[in-house]
């Protein structure tokens, strides 16, 4: 009767194994091999020509070059947000909690165009940028503000639940033993969240990296300028340049890559400090 | 350091967690506050720590022998707070805990390395838990983890030491050991020190004295034996042990509380368990009748429970030589005579009575 039961139970389990097996397959790493056999399909020669034509390294360049601008700052903006949030009683705290989840909420492509409704030729800001010959749409300023909208909610959503959860205790303790406000923060409340910070930082860096909605809204995708790297795929495809298209995706898929490498060490960093007695 | 509350109020909206309390604490001693949950101790504790600040009505004052401080910040106050769930930096060894206070101090201020370890282990033994010094938090128990913060809290040689419900989170034996020790390290430092409690047992046995609050007012202060022995309110002598209820009415400008009278009784006689003799007859004075229910034997005293005219639980305790000489048996009539007892009227004033 028992050895039935754990019988069935086990075909239970294979099911679910092969289920869970197939969908990772099918959706994650068909993709990813198609992605690479198709980058490597015309040879490594044609590959590299494609990652290193001009227009493929500005684009390389800009989406470094944003993510480098807007990940720091989103942090700053996270680190702040959930502190305020997390550690703090105040009138408007919702309405923050809600303005965070905001660009969760709305997608990508409205919000590049709320940029174009805002920042336009045409928009509300626009004739005063003009007359100051500041463009703001399509021109990389445009592609900042739009990742850094995008990417917003991953540093502070990370951090909200865990500073929660900590509470103030500490802090106040730290107070009390005569720290000023930089110390306590320094030396209690980031040493507390840096695991958490950090795997909303990755989590940030890989939606930065990869944005392509709200990006390709602003950008006015001009080769060579405000084409990031996904646009830069999107334009290569178009034209049925399908190799050159692949081979910039194969870079994408190996930004991805190596975010994942990260995360997983971070990851076991971080188990490894629980056990070792972070949390008390 | 003395420590001087003067007229101190604090409101969250339109709740009264202090009310005007004023209130003063000898330099030395360990002061309790005792009281029962949202009396306002903890707020008090707080604001005297500076963690809180008191209503800027003009008039709330904070005083370290006699000098107001009401102005510094916590982190200038130089107090030392011990809190309930202890509040150890959980990313920090034992030993960086305790030394924390120390490396945080201004440049000028601050010791050299070897004056850290130095003053760390002084602490540590004073702890007595010398060899935890590179353990974290989380590999310590409760008592421990209390005994790591209050050297945490001495690092800084504070003016005052203030504890929050410092044993409320340990079991009853780990806090019995505490409390005595506690004791103990006053009795050793001498540093002014004032902990909140609800526990009344803790306050009587820890502390040279005892403030009792209740709904942010003071209703009674004074050593453990005189609010123990004088109660100075009707919830001070119910706070501060068990205690029974009689219900009665005024009869001929005398208490009555035989069964007839009800819960509307315009009187109420309070008794402690051990201020009851339990008699066959009615004796002489007060007499109020009441049936056995149940006789525990077993401990210190032996406790009986009886039943009064109104059905009440009426809780007796005598000693074993006592119960001997007159054994009780379940559903027993029996009469209570009230040793000591104290009388109170319907807006709980103290009626004096003549019997």
């Amino acid at each position: 009767m028992n050895g039935t039961e754990r019988q069935a139970l086990s075909w239970g389990n294979l099911a679910l194994s092969v289920t869970a097996v197939t969908i990772v397959g099918t959706v994650i790493v068909l993709p990813l091999l198609v992605v690479l056999r198709e980058a490597f399909a015309a040879g490594a020669g044609v590959w590299a020509a494609s990652v290193t034509d001009p227009d493929a390294r500005s684009a390389v360049a800009l989406t470094l070059g944003v993510t480098a601008v807007v990940v720091p700052l989103n942090t700053l903006f996270g680190v702040a947000a959930a502190w305020a949030i997390a550690k703090f009683r105040f009138t408007g705290r919702s309405l923050l909690l809600s303005l965070v989840d905001l660009p969760f909420a709305v997608s990508p492509v409205v919000a590049g165009l709320i940029f174009i409704l805002l920042f336009g030729r045409h928009g509300w800001l626009g004739g005063w940028l003009d007359v100051r010959d500041v463009q703001v749409v399509f021109a990389v300023p445009g592609v900042l503000l739009a990742t850094l909208f995008v990417t917003f909610p991953f540093v502070a959503r990370e951090l909200i639940p865990l500073m929660t959860e900590q509470g103030t205790e500490e802090e106040e303790a730290a107070l009390s033993l005569g720290a000023t406000g930089w110390q306590m923060f320094r030396r209690v409340t980031l040493p507390n969240v840096k695991w958490g910070l950090l795997y909303g930082v990755i989590l940030c860096n890989a939606r930065a990296m990869g944005e392509f909605g709200a990006v390709s809204v602003v950008s006015g995708h001009i080769r060579g300028e405000t084409n990031t790297l996904p646009l830069h795929v999107e334009v290569l495809y178009n034209e049925y340049r399908f190799t050159a298209a692949f081979a910039c995706a194969s870079l994408l898929a190996g930004l991805a890559m190596v975010t994942l490498i990260v995360k997983t060490v971070v990851e076991r960093q971080a188990a490894r400090q629980t056990a070792r007695g972070g949390e008390a | 350091m003395s420590i001087s509350i003067d007229q101190v109020s604090k409101t969250f909206g339109a709740y009264t967690a202090l009310d005007e309390v004023s209130l003063e604490i000898p330099s030395g001693e360990l002061t309790a506050l005792l009281g029962p949950s949202g009396s306002g101790k903890t707020t008090l504790l707080r604001i005297v720590a500076g963690l809180e600040t008191a209503d800027p009505d003009g008039r709330g004052r904070i005083l370290f022998d006699g000098a107001p401080v009401t102005e510094s910040p916590v982190n200038r106050r130089r107090v030392g707070f011990v809190f309930q769930h202890y509040a150890l930096f959980r990313h920090m060894t034992v030993f960086e805990n305790i030394a924390f206070g120390l490396r945080v101090k201004p440049r000028g201020e601050r010791p050299l390395r070897d004056e850290i370890r130095e003053r760390v282990h002084a602490l540590l033994k004073l702890v007595q838990l010398e060899q935890l010094a590179q353990r974290y938090p989380s590999q310590l128990s409760g008592g421990q983890r209390q005994r790591i913060a209050l050297a945490r809290a001495l690092a800084i040689q504070p003016r005052v030491l203030l504890l929050d419900e410092p044993f409320g989170a340990l079991d009853a034996q780990v806090r019995a050991e505490l409390r005595r020790w506690l004791r103990h390290l006053h009795d050793t430092i001498h540093v002014t020190s004032i902990f909140v409690t609800h526990d009344q047992e803790e306050a009587l046995e820890v502390a040279d004295r005892i403030v009792v609050m209740n709904k942010g007012r003071i209703e009674q202060t004074g050593t453990p034996d005189e609010v123990f022995q004088n109660p100075a309110s009707e919830f001070v002598m119910k706070f501060l042990g068990d205690v029974n209820v009689f219900h009665g009415r005024v009869h001929n400008e005398r208490p009555v509380f035989t069964g007839d009278a009800g819960d509307d009784g315009s009187v109420r006689l309070l008794v402690r368990p051990h201020d009851l003799a339990v008699l066959p007859q009615p004796g002489p004075g007060i007499s109020i009748p009441a049936r056995v229910y149940r006789v525990m034997t077993a401990g210190a005293l032996v406790k009986i429970e009886l039943l009064d005219g109104q059905n009440r639980l009426v809780q007796v305790q005598v000693p074993h030589e006592t119960y001997r000489t007159a054994p009780l048996l379940a559903g027993q009539q029996v009469y209570l005579a009230p040793k000591e007892s104290r009388l109170y009227g319907q807006a709980s004033e103290r009626l004096e009575y003549v019997i």
